[in-house]
């Protein structure tokens, strides 16, 4: 588009600007993500309700995990979900760049932290429903 | 003198040729940009710039760029080479294709061939007021600021950034809003948030902490991958998040202390 000035604004597509580069792609993939964690909340708020109704009520929410649709809806939620918390806490240091004795603490040690405190919970509640029963 | 065979690589030994293609626009006769293609030789030390030069020099006087100081030091040699921003006196035509494109930075108005508008930058930089401002009037008589190493240490690389506008060239939100202060200027307005001098951090905040600073951003993380200079401006806009939802917790909490800030920090002369 031709200004009075003289000036000439270029503007990449509307629709498709994200494309042209890794770095948006993986950019879109991770807001996309936060569409399949919304879905997975949602699935689990529905899940508390049919518990609240009984145990036929929540046998037949959790029967319904294994039809196929469902499934792959759920690796594509378990995909998104790691992604997502895989790019929030590579970005760590740069939100928190913590100082220990006046020192800057190198950036692969915070992420370092928060990945192995993440492997952790993940591990922590995964044995809570494996051993605890849940499953 | 001795006769010891030179260290330096052999200069001025044709390396290859590089198809290049130029945007082209010129406002009183073109209605809307072209691309014209030159052949370029090149050696094998050339960077981009040298490119462009030769071009300049030997094949079309016409086109029209900014550069300068051809050390990545003052920042106007700018350009999108194959879609990414780049800073052209510091990349090496060895690490390109056979085929390059060179664009006008993105997200800014043409104004002549290679050529951007940036007065929209120069304004946006002036409005997060990128000075010290101090908690009081000082004199000569109370002579220096002191300030430790560590405390330099604090905002040091946030001070390396050469206004080169490669951020902004990467930004997609600085494309969708017009508005957005955008990367270069908030990490300023965080070099001076930081340093120990200043005392101006609640008069920056009207402009870095609004809809159209920091909360505009969303953490793409472009305009740190770009920056020539690794001043991290992604990093400065985050750490600026974090500290101006602390402030807005306090002055929820404890509106008197706001006052106090406040206070302080415009009888320094930040109105
Ligand atoms: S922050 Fe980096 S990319 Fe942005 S203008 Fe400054 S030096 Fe250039
Ligand atoms: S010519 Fe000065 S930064 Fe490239």
């Amino acid at each position: 588009m031709k200004l009075a000035n003289g000036n000439y604004i270029r503007s990449p597509n509307r629709y498709s600007w994200w494309l042209r580069q890794g770095r948006y792609v993986r950019y879109m993939m991770r807001e996309l993500s936060s569409l399949f964690i919304g879905v997975f909340s949602v699935m689990m708020v529905w899940g508390l309700y049919r518990l609240s109704q009984g145990e036929t009520a929540f046998t037949a929410f959790t029967d319904m995990f294994w039809s196929k649709s469902i499934l792959v809806l759920s690796v594509l939620m378990f995909l998104f979900a790691a992604y997502h918390s895989y790019t929030w806490f590579i970005v760590t240091p740069k939100a928190m760049p913590l100082k220990l004795g006046g020192k800057r603490i190198a950036a692969g040690v915070i992420i370092g932290a928060h990945m192995l405190l993440w492997l952790l919970c993940s591990v922590a509640v995964w044995a809570a429903f494996v051993y605890g029963g849940a499953v | 003198m001795s006769t010891k065979t030179s260290i330096l690589p052999v200069v001025g030994s044709h390396h290859r040729t590089l198809e290049v293609e130029v945007l082209r626009y010129d406002p009183d006769k073109d209605d809307k940009p072209y691309y014209q293609t030159y052949q370029v030789p090149c050696e094998e030390e050339w960077v981009i710039l040298d490119v462009i030069n030769y071009i300049k020099d030997n094949l079309d006087r016409t086109l029209s760029y900014r550069w300068s100081c051809h050390m990545a030091v003052c920042g106007s040699c700018g350009m999108m080479v194959n879609g990414e921003p780049t800073l052209t006196c510091a990349s090496f035509v060895r690490d390109m294709p056979a085929k390059i494109r060179v664009e006008p930075l993105e997200n800014f108005p043409v104004a002549r061939d290679l050529i951007v508008d940036m007065d929209s930058f120069v304004e946006k930089l002036s409005s997060v007021k990128p000075y010290i401002i101090a908690a009081d009037e000082r004199t000569v008589e109370d002579g220096t600021f002191t300030q430790l190493p560590a405390q330099l240490a604090d905002y040091m690389s946030y001070t390396h950034c050469i206004n080169c506008l490669l951020c902004y060239a990467a930004c997609p939100q600085v494309n969708l809003n017009e508005g957005f202060v955008g990367p270069a200027a908030l990490a300023l307005a965080h070099r001076y948030n930081l340093d120990s001098r200043d005392k101006g951090r609640s008069v920056r905040e009207d402009v870095v902490a609004s809809n159209a600073g920091i909360w505009e951003c969303s953490f793409v993380g472009a305009c740190s991958e770009v920056c020539p200079k690794h001043v991290d401006p992604a990093a400065a806009i985050q750490q600026i998040k974090i500290a101006a939802t602390g402030d807005y917790f306090i002055n929820f909490l404890m509106p008197w202390k706001k006052s106090k800030n406040t206070d302080e920090a415009s009888s320094g002369g930040g109105k």
